[in-house]
């Protein structure tokens, strides 16, 4: 199970860097802020649910 | 009729001065109006609801130790605990910079709840900064000899040293979660005096939140 759990977020190793001109940015980083961005994208636009009691 | 009379002591002063500022029904509302039904109204208090874990974990950490977070399972569980919130708090309080930021957030006399916002963002990152580097492992310590040379460029490194373990502990447990914590009660403070920021396309004037008098 922790092997199962560990795979895809395996840091016990020497870090993947993306290169891009001068432009360095490890796998990880990169991850992390492409998943932010669809965050608010998504918040922008998934509909929110109706409450109750809304004026 | 008279008008009534000014509180004499500071004490009274500074009550009607609250009150004037933060009515009760503004101070905890029970109804938001109806723009505030999206999701990207929902960052902020994410935001903070991530800062209690924060808060507690820390705490937790605090009480237990260093020997205790390296070498037990319930130590690596509140390690753990402790970074993945303040992952998912930095996270989610840039995903509420964005939206503000475009929605321009500071409109309608709401400079100050910016500004407090802005200097709550700088303040983390300068706790979460010092965390790293009293981690008490070889991150921190290739953390803190190549921020060294850094700081010290910028003529800092005499009074905020980042090899000395003792002072980056006491900012980290101390002085800079005083700092953002007070600064984050003034920020909530801010929005629930001038109110959520409307949408730009709504009539003017109820982007301009109700005077209310210092």
């Amino acid at each position: 199970m922790t092997l199962f759990l560990g795979a895809p977020i395996d840091l016990n190793h020497v870090g993947h860097y993306v290169h891009w001109g001068v432009i360095q940015i490890s796998v990880a980083n990169l991850v992390v802020i492409l998943v932010m961005v669809a965050l608010f994208v998504l918040a922008l636009f998934l509909p929110f649910p109706k409450g109750r009691d809304r004026r | 009729m008279t008008a009534p009379a000014l509180p004499r002591t500071w004490t009274g002063r500074l009550r009607a001065r609250a009150e004037r500022a933060l009515p009760p029904e503004q101070l905890l509302p029970d109804h938001q109006p109806v723009y505030v039904t999206s999701w990207i109204y929902v960052f902020g208090v994410l935001t903070l609801a991530a800062f209690l874990v924060v808060l507690v974990s820390g705490g937790v950490l605090a009480l237990k130790g260093p020997q205790w977070w390296h070498r037990s399972s319930a130590g690596h569980y509140f390690n753990s605990l402790h970074l993945w919130s303040v992952e998912l708090f930095m996270a989610f309080m840039v995903i509420h910079l964005w939206g503000k930021f475009f929605m321009a957030a500071w409109r309608g006399r709401r400079a100050m709840t910016w500004i407090t916002g802005a200097v709550c963002f700088l303040g983390s990152i300068g706790t979460a900064f010092t965390g790293y580097l009293v981690q008490s492992n070889f991150d921190s310590q290739w953390i803190s000899t190549q921020a060294k040379d850094g700081l010290n460029s910028a003529g800092v490194g005499a009074f905020f040293n980042v090899l000395d373990f003792g002072q980056m502990l006491m900012w980290h447990i101390v002085l800079l979660p005083l700092v953002v914590g007070f600064v984050i009660g003034i920020h909530i403070l801010q929005v629930r005096r001038r109110g959520v920021v409307p949408p730009m396309q709504l009539d003017p004037r109820d982007v301009i939140a109700p005077e209310v008098t210092p």
